[in-house]
C-alpha cells in the first residue's frame, strides 16, 4: 500500500510529497528499470539453482479456534519483525540519504519510485528468491513473507526520516555543534528526537496498511509450488477451500482482536510518548493519552530500568570533541569530474538494466502479450478511477458532516482507522459467496473489492481535513448566510481539498494492490475471475508463469508511476498551495 | 584561511583576534557571490563586553558564527586563546536568538547537554547544571519543558547552557530581540548584575545586536558595521559609568551619534547612490509595504518642518534601526525623502503625497515609481510593448538572477508587485505567475 505521509500532526495524516526541488525526474526511469532488473535476476537466479522446491507445505493448519491465538501471535510476530527491519532499513538508508549528495542522488528516486510499485504484484518474485536461498526450510517462506511486509512498509519511513534530517532546524543543528555533541550523541540528542512525531506516525502508516500483507503473505502458490505458513491469513485460505463459512468468522473476530489490542497496546502508547518529541515550542491543544502508557509511566520498575539504559545509550562510543577543522572540499574542477564519474556510472547501470529486463521478457513474450497487459491495465485504471470517484460521493460528503460534529468526530475517527488497518480480503468471501447467490455479473460486483479496505482513506482524511476548518472562516461563512452550494465550493471543498487529495491517493496506491487478489478470489472450487491486470498477474503467479509476471509487474508499476505523476502529484502540489488553511 | 587554538603565555593578551576575515556567500562557477563579510579585524581583550552593532545583512553574526567555529570563513584568521587561569573557563560558549533549546529535553537536560558532550559523570553534571540554573534564577523549574516556559524564561535556559560549560567568552546572537521589551530589559539588567557581581565564569562577552540602545547600555566598546559589504565603519568606547541610565543625555547624544554613522553614506557618494545592493535593474529592493511608507511620509509630514531626526522617530514608532532604514531608504529612492545627517526629511513631492487623496497618491507614486525604480520602468515596458500585454514573471526574475543571489530576486520581485500594483502600473496574477496590464477595475 501507497503512503506518503510524514507529517507531524496526527490529525492531519498529510502525506508530503519530497519538496520540488528534491522531486525525482530522469532519476525516476532510471530507478524503476534497476529494480525490474533486479527482480529479473533474481528469479534468474534462482531458476538457475534448479531447486525442487514443491509442496514446501509445512506443518498443516487446522481449522480449531483453540489454535487460533497461535496462529494470531504467529502473524503479529511477523509484522513486528518486518516494522523492526523497516526501522533498521530507515536508519541505515535515509541517514546515507541526508548525509551525502551522492547516494541521495540515487537512494531517493528509488524510495519514491519503491512506494509506489504495488507490491502484490512482485509477491513471486520475492517468494522464489528466499525459497532459493533458504532451500527446504521453512526459513525461506517466512524470511519472505517478513520480507513482503517489509516491502510495503520502509519506503514512507525511510522517505519521512530523511525529510526530517533535511529539515533539522538551523539553531538546533548549531547549538549541536557548538557544544561538540559527538555523531552519536547528535543522533539520539537532537536528530532521532526529531524525526521521531513524523516517524511514528508513517510507522503506525505501514503497519496499518501491512495487516493486509500479511494476510496475503501466508498461504501462496507460485505455479504447482505452494507454500503456508501458520497465520490468520492461512487458517483463511485453509477456511476458504473448505467452504467453512464459520472459520471464515471466526478470522475476522480474531483480525479485529488482533488490531484492536495492537491499537491499545501498541500504536496509542506510542503515539502518546511521541508527542513529547513535536517541535513545537507550545503545548498542543489535545494531547493524545493512552491508558497503557500512563500505565507503564506509573510502574517504578520501568523508570529504574529506562533510567540506566538511556545512560548506557549515550556512551557507547566514548565522547569525542567535535574538532574544530577545515571543511574538506575537492576544488571545483576535480568535483566537477567526480561528478561526471558518478553520472556516468549512473547511466551506464540504466543502460545494463534496460537491456537486462528487454532479453529477459522478448525471450518468452511478444507484441500481443504485451497488448493483452497493457489492455487488462487500461480496465484496472478505470476500475480505480471510477471507484474512487464513487467512494468520493459518498465519504466526502459524510466525512465533513461527521468532522464539523467534534463530538462525532473523535469517534469516527477511530473506528475509520481501524478499519482502514483491518485487511479487506479477509471479507471477501462474504462477498464472493453474494456474487455466486446472486448471480451477478463478476467484472463488475467484484470492482468494489478492490476499494473495500481502501475507502476509508478517504473517510478519515476528510473528517479530518473538515474538523480542522477554522472557526473564524466557520463563523464569516455563517453570517454572510452562504447558501449551501455557495457554502461547498467557496468554503468547504477549498478548505478540505488538501486532506481529501491526501486519502484519495492513498486510497488510489492502496486499490492497485488489492487489484491482485480481489480480481481473481475463490470459494471452494468456485473461482470468479472480473478480467484486468490484477487478475492477468494473480493468473500469471498461479500458473509459475514468470515472464508474465514480471510482464504484468512492469506495466502495473508504469501504470501506478504514471498516475501519481500525472495526476495525484500535481493535484497535491495545487492543493497545497492554494488551498492549504495556516 | 587559518583557525588555531592556542594557549598564550601572558595574561593580558586578547581573548580573541580576528585578522583580514572575509566571507563570500555561494559563488563559484565564474559567478561573484555575495560578500558578507570584507576585511574585518577584531580584537576582544579579557573583561570586556563588545557589541557588534549593524542592520541585517552586514554579516555580524557571520563574524560571531566564525569565532565559535560553525562557519569557516573563505578568507583571515581567526585566533581563540585559551587563558590559563584559577578556574576551568575555556573555549567559547553561545546563547542563540532563538534559544535553540531542544523541545524534547526538561530545562535541566537541556542545560546539561554541553557537559554531556564533554563526557562529563552524570553526578558532577546534575551538580553543576543545578549550580547554574540556580545562578539564572530558574530554581524549581529543573524539570519543565521549554514549551511550558515564557520566553524570558527560555533564554535564561539558554544562557544557563551556556554558563554551565565555564566557557572563557560568552558569544551572544541577537539573545535578546525575540523577547517583549519589559522581559529584554530585566534579562538585561541580570545579566549586567551577574557580570559585574564576577558571578558568571567568564572572561568576555561578545554581544551581536542592532538594536543600538542594548548596545550602548551594555557594551565598553561598540562596532559599527556598514552592510553589503559587512565593514567595521566605527569602533567606538563607551565611557559612561554602569548603570548606565536611557535618559541621561550623555546617553541619548550617543545614540544619536550611532544612528547617524549608520545612516551615512560613504564620503563622496551622492546620498542616492549605494542605498541598495546593486544599480539599474540589478538593484536589490526591500520589499516594504505601501502602507508603511505612506505612514512613514505621513508622520515625517506631521513634524515641524517635515522633517524629523531617525532615532526620534524610531523610538515613536517603536522601530528597530533594521526597520526604519529600509523604510527610509526607499522613500530615498523614490525621491520622497532625503536622509541628511541624523535627519529625515520629505521632499516636495513627499509632501504632496502626504497631503493628497487616495487616488491622486497613487498617481503620484505610480509617477516616482517608474521614474526611479528601472526594474518597473522595465516591467512596464516590456509589457506595452507586446501585442498581449502579458509576460510571465519568470522572465523578470530570470533577469535579477543574472545580478543577485535567488532570496534577494523573490524578495525583489515581491517589492516591485507590490509597488506595482498599489500603483495600478501593472497587474500580477499569483495562480500563473505572470504580469499583466488588464486591470480588474
Amino acid at each position: 500500500m501507497v503512503f506518503l505521509s510524514s507529517d507531524r500532526q496526527g490529525a492531519g495524516l498529510l502525506a508530503r510529497f519530497p519538496r520540488r526541488d528534491l522531486a525525482p525526474n530522469r532519476y525516476d526511469v532510471f530507478a524503476l528499470v534497476l529494480i525490474g532488473a533486479f527482480a529479473v535476476l533474481v528469479v534468474h537466479g534462482a531458476r538457475q539453482m534448479n531447486l525442487p522446491v514443491s509442496h514446501l507445505v509445512t506443518e498443516p493448519v487446522v481449522l480449531d479456534p483453540r489454535r487460533l491465538p497461535e496462529y494470531a501471535l504467529r502473524s503479529t510476530l511477523r509484522m513486528f519483525a518486518a516494522i523492526s527491519l523497516s526501522l533498521l532499513f530507515t536508519f541505515g538508508v535515509a541517514t546515507l540519504a541526508a548525509k551525502s549528495r551522492k547516494a541521495e542522488l540515487v537512494i531517493i528516486p528509488m524510495l519514491d519510485i519503491a512506494q509506489s510499485i504495488p507490491i502484490m504484484s512482485f509477491l513471486a518474485f520475492t517468494l522464489t528468491f528466499f525459497v532459493g536461498l533458504f532451500p527446504a526450510s521453512e526459513l525461506g517462506v517466512e524470511a519472505a513473507a517478513i520480507f513482503l511486509i517489509f516491502t510495503s512498509q520502509a519506503w514512507n519511513m525511510a522517505f519521512s526520516f530523511y525529510q526530517s534530517l533535511r529539515t533539522i532546524p538551523t539553531d538546533l543543528d548549531e547549538a549541536a555543534r557548538q557544544f561538540g555533541l559527538s555523531p552519536w550523541k547528535r543522533f539520539l540528542k537532537l536528530e532521532l528526537p526529531f524525526a521521531t512525531p513524523a516517524l511514528v506516525w508513517n510507522a503506525m502508516m505501514s503497519m496499518s496498511g501491512g495487516w493486509f500483507f500479511v494476510v496475503a503473505s501466508e498461504a501462496f502458490s507460485v505455479g504447482k509450488t505452494s507454500y503456508t505458513l501458520p497465520g490468520i491469513g492461512s487458517w483463511l485460505s485453509v477456511a476458504i477451500d473448505h467452504r467453512d463459512l464459520t472459520a471464515v468468522a471466526w478470522a475476522v473476530g480474531a483480525m479485529a482482536v488482533v488490531i484492536l489490542l495492537y491499537d491499545q497496546l501498541v500504536f496509542r502508547p506510542i503515539v502518546a510518548w511521541a508527542d513529547k518529541f513535536r517541535f513545537e515550542q507550545t503545548a498542543s491543544e489535545i494531547e493524545p493519552e493512552s491508558w497503557f502508557l500512563d500505565l507503564m509511566r506509573r510502574t517504578h520498575l520501568l523508570a529504574r530500568i529506562a533510567g540506566p539504559v538511556g545512560e548506557l545509550l549515550g556512551r557507547l562510543p566514548a565522547p569525542v570533541r567535535a574538532p574544530r577543522r577545515k571543511a574538506r572540499s575537492l576544488s571545483p574542477s576535480a568535483a566537477l569530474w567526480f561528478d561526471r564519474a558518478w553520472y556516468g556510472v549512473i547511466g551506464g547501470a540504466a543502460v545494463w538494466a534496460v537491456v537486462t529486463i528487454v532479453r529477459y521478457l522478448t525471450r518468452s513474450l511478444d507484441m500481443h502479450d504485451a497488448l493483452v497487459a497493457f489492455g487488462d491495465g487500461f480496465l484496472t485504471l478505470g476500475r480505480v478511477l471510477v471507484l474512487i470517484v464513487i467512494a468520493s460521493l459518498i465519504w466526502v460528503p459524510i466525512g465533513v458532516w461527521i468532522g464539523l460534529r467534534p463530538a462525532w468526530s473523535q469517534r469516527i475517527q477511530a473506528l475509520a482507522q481501524f478499519l482502514a488497518a483491518f485487511p479487506a480480503n479477509v471479507i471477501f468471501p462474504f462477498a464472493v459467496m453474494a456474487i455466486v447467490a446472486l448471480r451477478l455479473d463478476p467484472d463488475i460486483w467484484l470492482s468494489p473489492l478492490i476499494i473495500l479496505g481502501t475507502q476509508w482513506y478517504i473517510l478519515f482524511n476528510v473528517v479530518a481535513g473538515a474538523s480542522a476548518l477554522p472557526n473564524d472562516l466557520k463563523e464569516a461563512a455563517g453570517m454572510f448566510h452562504l447558501r449551501s452550494w455557495q457554502r461547498w465550493r467557496d468554503f468547504i471543498l477549498p478548505g478540505i481539498m488538501p486532506y481529501y487529495i491526501t486519502g484519495a491517493l492513498t486510497a488510489s496506491g492502496g486499490s492497485w494492490n488489492a487489484s491482485v487478489v480481489a480480481e481473481v478470489v475463490t470459494w471452494g472450487h468456485r473461482t470468479l475471475e472480473a478480467r484486468g491486470l490484477g487478475a492477468f498477474i494473480a493468473k500469471a503467479t498461479a500458473a509459475g508463469d514468470i515472464p508474465r509476471v514480471a510482464l504484468g509487474a512492469t506495466v502495473m508499476s508504469l501504470f501506478v508511476i504514471t498516475l501519481n505523476r500525472s495526476l495525484w502529484r500535481p493535484l497535491y502540489a495545487y492543493a497545497e498551495k492554494n488551498f492549504r488553511l495556516n | 584561511m587559518t583557525v588555531t587554538l592556542e594557549r598564550p603565555q601572558q595574561l593580558a593578551t586578547p581573548l580573541v583576534e580576528v585578522r583580514d576575515l572575509k566571507h563570500v556567500y555561494g559563488g563559484g562557477r565564474g559567478r561573484p557571490g555575495l560578500v558578507v563579510l570584507d576585511d574585518v579585524d577584531l580584537t576582544l581583550n579579557p573583561g570586556e563586553i563588545v557589541g557588534l552593532l549593524g542592520r541585517s545583512g552586514s554579516g555580524k553574526s557571520t563574524l560571531l558564527r566564525s569565532i565559535a567555529g560553525l562557519i569557516t570563513p573563505t578568507a583571515g584568521s581567526v585566533t581563540v586563546r585559551d587563558v590559563p587561569g584559577d578556574d576551568a573557563a575555556h573555549g567559547v560558549a553561545m546563547v542563540f536568538q532563538s534559544f535553540a533549546l531542544f523541545p524534547w529535553l526538561t530545562v535541566q537536560k537541556n542545560v546539561e547537554l554541553g557537559l554531556e558532550a564533554q563526557g562529563v559523570p552524570a553526578d558532577a553534571r546534575r551538580q553543576r547544571s543545578l549550580a547554574a540554573i540556580d545562578l539564572i534564577g530558574l530554581d524549581g523549574f529543573e524539570n519543565a519543558y521549554p514549551k511550558e516556559l515564557s520566553g524570558g524564561m527560555r533564554q535564561r535556559v539558554g544562557l544557563a547552557r551556556a554558563l554551565v560549560v565555564q566557557p572563557s567568552i560568552l558569544l551572544m546572537d541577537e539573545p535578546f530581540s525575540a523577547l517583549d521589551v519589559l522581559t529584554a530589559e530585566t534579562l538585561r539588567t541580570d545579566l549586567l548584575d551577574l557580570w559585574s557581581e564576577g558571578r558568571m565564569p567568564i572572561r568576555s562577552i561578545l554581544l551581536v545586536t542592532h538594536n543600538i540602545e542594548e548596545a550602548v547600555l551594555m557594551c565598553d566598546r561598540i562596532l559599527v558595521f556598514s552592510s553589503n559589504p559587512g565593514r567595521v565603519i566605527a569602533e567606538i568606547k563607551v565611557d559612561l559609568p554602569q548603570p548606565r541610565k536611557r535618559l541621561d543625555p550623555a546617553f541619548r547624544a550617543l545614540v544619536d551619534d550611532i544612528y547617524a554613522r549608520m545612516t551615512a553614506k560613504p564620503s563622496g557618494a551622492p546620498a542616492r547612490e549605494g542605498l541598495f545592493p546593486g544599480t539599474g535593474l540589478g538593484m536589490a529592493l526591500p520589499h516594504i509595504s505601501t502602507n508603511t511608507l505612506a505612514g512613514m511620509m505621513e508622520t515625517v509630514a506631521g513634524a515641524p518642518g517635515a522633517k524629523n531626526e531617525l532615532s526620534a522617530l524610531a523610538r515613536e514608532l517603536q522601530l528597530e534601526v533594521d526597520e526604519l532604514l529600509p523604510i527610509a531608504e526607499t522613500l530615498q529612492l523614490m525621491r520622497f525623502a532625503e536622509v541628511v545627517g541624523r535627519d529625515i526629511r520629505l521632499t516636495p513631492a513627499g509632501k504632496r503625497y502626504a497631503d493628497a487623496d487616495v487616488d491622486q497618491r497613487k498617481q503620484i507614486f505610480a509617477q516616482h515609481v517608474i521614474a526611479y525604480v528601472p526594474l518597473a520602468a522595465h516591467i512596464r515596458r516590456v509589457l506595452d510593448d507586446r501585442a498581449s500585454h502579458q509576460a510571465p514573471a519568470s522572465r523578470f526574475r530570470d533577469e535579477l538572477e543574472d545580478f543577485m543571489s535567488e532570496t534577494y530576486a523573490e524578495e525583489t520581485m515581491d517589492a516591485i508587485i507590490t509597488w506595482g500594483r498599489y500603483a495600478e502600473i501593472f497587474a500580477y496574477h499569483e495562480d500563473d505567475d505572470r504580469f499583466s496590464l488588464d486591470n480588474p477595475a
